[in-house]
């Protein structure tokens, strides 16, 4: 049931309103303004002289083997990270959701990750992966494997990687969870009266019936190994060795932060709040029209 | 009225405040990005500076490493809140050289205050480093140093060479090299941080070759690199080989590699002279410092090296016209440096802190007291400095390039992929050339306009 609520006239709804839209639009729409301003820009460090360009910046981007590079790392990063935490997610979720003898310890120990800020979860992995002080690292090097991801771009790739999947692993676990407790029992039931066995009941009943998390969670998975893991690649490799491990946000930080160029870090943060504004749209569409619950 | 009482108590406020600072000392914001504990000695200097006099009162704020520390005063300049002295590391001179009335020149503060500093006392590599060419300073020199090599004298004995002796040239350290692998005891022989700085700028410094056009950069912002050269390409293409072999470890950006060495993994390490403090510290060996190795047969070579470190820069308040500084702030910030240009101040630092004195007045102080004799190895660097005969050229004076921050990290990165075998020394060298040559025109056009 939806209750709708009739204000008389304009004035109050409108005013109710108000703190909402000024929030939006200093804290959202007067940056990306700035944003989207600048990058039509060139300005030296000081910003006492100033160039309009027009897209200058933009064009340069789609030019540079660099930018294209990162681009190219990133979809390999977001989409290796959908898919390793989704997998271990629903995995756990599932094992979870089991008639377990403590299965309330297990579910809260598979949350905490979530809570580690991502510098301290990348620290972690620090400690585990480096080739002189972790232990994994260390093992390797036992083992006769030549691992050092300060050198081997690809080991580096495979870092950040499970550095950043594992810290969302937690978030989709919960929403997994919460989808495999929603399925009615009386299903499973009569798959199993049916004959079916828990790998096809989890393939026929429990997988389908789980689509929308699961799309919904590919999505925040996707923003999320975007824009949210610049502290772990900060804190692991700093985009190196050789641009290895720098995706699309952590060259917006490098040109921006580090080499002063504001005008092409500007450009590339337009394009970032396009790809972000696609991906919303899109799951807006399917969530709201598509999938049904 | 409630309201109105307030209200006039604010106003009260407003005009007691400025009439209150007439009693306070003038505040001088310093800005640095020295982590403990140099930036604790640091801070010390500004803490005595306060001691000497009343008028004026530095305070210093940690605001990060030096990168972040010189994007914070950027940024700030930009929001009219700039710092009025700001530590801005070697590599951010170019930068700052052409910030235009951004920065207030040391030679105009001194001269509008009327206070002297003998420049001609400090070491030409530190001198030249920070004035125009036509030797008027732009900022004040404070923390130099340069690179040199650590190693470790028990792996050297073990493997049966030399401890009291480094090879003065890559060739000889070409033939230990071997040796410490198959008997030093040590992960891996040889290790460097500060790659570019090390391996590229100083080596061509002391080669006497030139690292970019127009004297470095300091000819005027149409400069391009020149690292693509034969001596270069040598050298580069060795250490891709010893990174192969086993003879030599790549440790990562900035001074990431610098633990392998205290620690015991790598017998050989270059990198800054500040690294003693820490050497003293944490090394459970006998360990030497020497002058970095040279290509036997360069024409001039071994000359002097350059530095490292950082100077003080003076900063206007905002890009507001007229620069918002008074007069009485200048005056203290001239004081200060005033204060840090003391020979004995200066001595002090050094011994302190294993940067080298930026004085030869300083130099000699610290030799007097019998600092070099109970620290050998600590004159190293500052005899380094000097090294034949302490006149600059064109390719020693230092490095002037714009956007160099952004340079040393492609050179980084390219290296980085020789090192994982994706492309030899020599394509590394060509991509990173016309790669920074590009930021060099970015920063050209945004700077000539």
């Amino acid at each position: 049931m939806r209750k709708k609520v009739i204000f008389r006239g304009a004035a109050l709804p409108y005013l109710l309103l108000m703190p909402q839209m000024a929030v939006t639009l200093v804290f959202f729409f007067w940056p990306a303004g700035m944003a989207v301003w600048q990058s039509t820009l060139r300005q030296d460090a000081f910003g006492l002289r100033t160039e309009f360009v027009a897209f200058e910046n933009f064009l340069d981007l789609f030019h540079d083997p660099i930018y294209l590079n990162a681009a190219w790392n990133t979809v390999i990063f977001a989409s290796s990270v959908a898919a390793l935490a989704l997998g271990a997610a629903l995995f756990l979720a599932v094992q979870a959701d089991k008639q377990i003898r403590g299965a309330g310890v297990y579910k809260t120990l598979l949350i905490w990750p979530y809570a580690v800020a991502p510098a301290l979860a990348a620290v972690l992995w620090l400690f585990i992966f480096h080739p002189s002080i972790g232990l994994v690292g260390r093992g390797f090097g036992a083992l006769g494997i030549e691992w050092d991801y300060r050198v081997n771009g690809g080991q580096a790739m495979a870092m950040v990687i499970i550095a950043a999947a594992w810290k969302q692993v937690s978030y989709n676990f919960i929403f997994f969870l919460a989808g495999l407790q929603s399925i009615p029992s009386s299903v499973l039931e009569a798959a199993a009266i049916d004959g079916a066995r828990p790998m096809r009941r989890f393939w026929t009943v429990v997988f389908p019936l789980l689509s929308p998390t699961a799309f919904f969670l590919l999505v925040v998975n996707l923003v999320y190994a975007f824009f949210d893991t610049f502290g772990i690649i900060h804190a692991l490799t700093r985009g190196g060795p050789g641009n290895a491990t720098e995706t699309l946000i952590y060259k917006v930080y490098v040109d921006g932060v580090q080499n002063l160029n504001l005008g092409s870090s500007a450009a590339q943060s337009v394009i970032l709040m396009i790809i972000v504004i696609a991906l919303t749209a899109i799951q807006f569409r399917f969530i709201e029209r598509r999938v049904h619950y | 009225m409630h309201r109105r009482t307030l209200l006039t108590g604010a106003m009260s406020l407003g005009v007691a405040a400025p009439a209150l600072g007439q009693s306070q000392p003038i505040e001088i914001q310093f800005w640095h990005g020295l982590a403990n504990p140099l930036g604790g000695l640091l801070e010390k200097r500004a803490t005595d500076f306060n001691a000497t006099q009343t008028r004026f009162k530095v305070v210093p704020t940690f605001r990060g490493s030096y990168p972040e520390t010189m994007v914070a005063a950027i940024a700030a300049f930009r929001a009219g809140n700039a710092p009025h002295i700001v530590q801005m590391f070697e590599v951010g001179t170019g930068t700052m050289m052409a910030a235009g009335r951004a920065v207030k020149p040391v030679h105009e503060l001194l001269a509008e205050t009327g206070i002297e500093i003998d420049f001609n006392d400090y070491l030409p590599g530190v001198r030249g480093y920070y004035s125009l060419s036509d030797g008027r300073m732009m900022s004040m020199p404070f923390n130099s140093s340069t690179t040199v090599v650590w190693y470790n004298k028990d792996a050297f004995r073990r493997a049966g060479v030399d401890p009291d002796k480094f090879p003065e040239t890559w060739q000889g350290v070409a033939e230990i090299l071997p040796k410490l692998k198959a008997g030093g005891g040590t992960a891996v022989p040889m290790s460097t941080a500060w790659l570019t700085w090390a391996q590229i700028e100083n080596f061509s410094a002391i080669h006497d070759i030139p690292l970019a056009t127009l004297a470095n950069g300091f000819g005027g912002l149409g400069t391009e690199l020149r690292i693509n050269n034969p001596l270069v390409q040598r050298h580069m293409a060795a250490l891709v080989d010893w990174q192969r072999d086993g003879m030599f470890r790549y440790g990562g950006r900035n001074n990431a590699g610098e633990p392998a060495f205290p620690n015991g993994e790598a017998a050989i390490m270059f990198t800054s002279s500040g690294f003693r403090a820490r050497v003293q510290r944490e090394a459970r060996f006998n360990w030497g410092v020497a002058m970095l190795p040279y290509y036997q047969g360069t024409p001039n070579a071994p000359i002097n090296s350059i530095i490292g470190g950082a100077s003080l820069w003076v900063m206007n308040k905002g890009p507001a016209a007229g620069g918002g500084r008074s007069r009485d702030e200048f005056q203290g910030v001239a004081e200060f440096f005033k204060y840090l240009s003391n020979p004995e101040v200066d001595a002090q630092w050094h011994m302190d802190t294993g940067y080298v004195p930026v004085r030869r007045a300083s130099y000699a102080l610290a030799r007097d007291r019998g600092f070099y004799r109970d620290n050998p190895g600590a004159d190293v660097p500052i005899e380094q400095l000097l090294r034949g005969g302490g006149t600059l050229t064109d390719n020693s004076r230092g490095i002037r390039l714009g956007g160099f921050v952004e340079i040393r990290t492609i050179m980084e990165e390219e290296l980085e992929r020789s090192f994982q075998g994706q492309q030899t020394a020599q394509q590394a060298l060509v991509n990173a050339t016309n790669r920074g040559n590009q930021v060099l025109r970015n920063f050209e056009r945004a700077n000539r306009g």
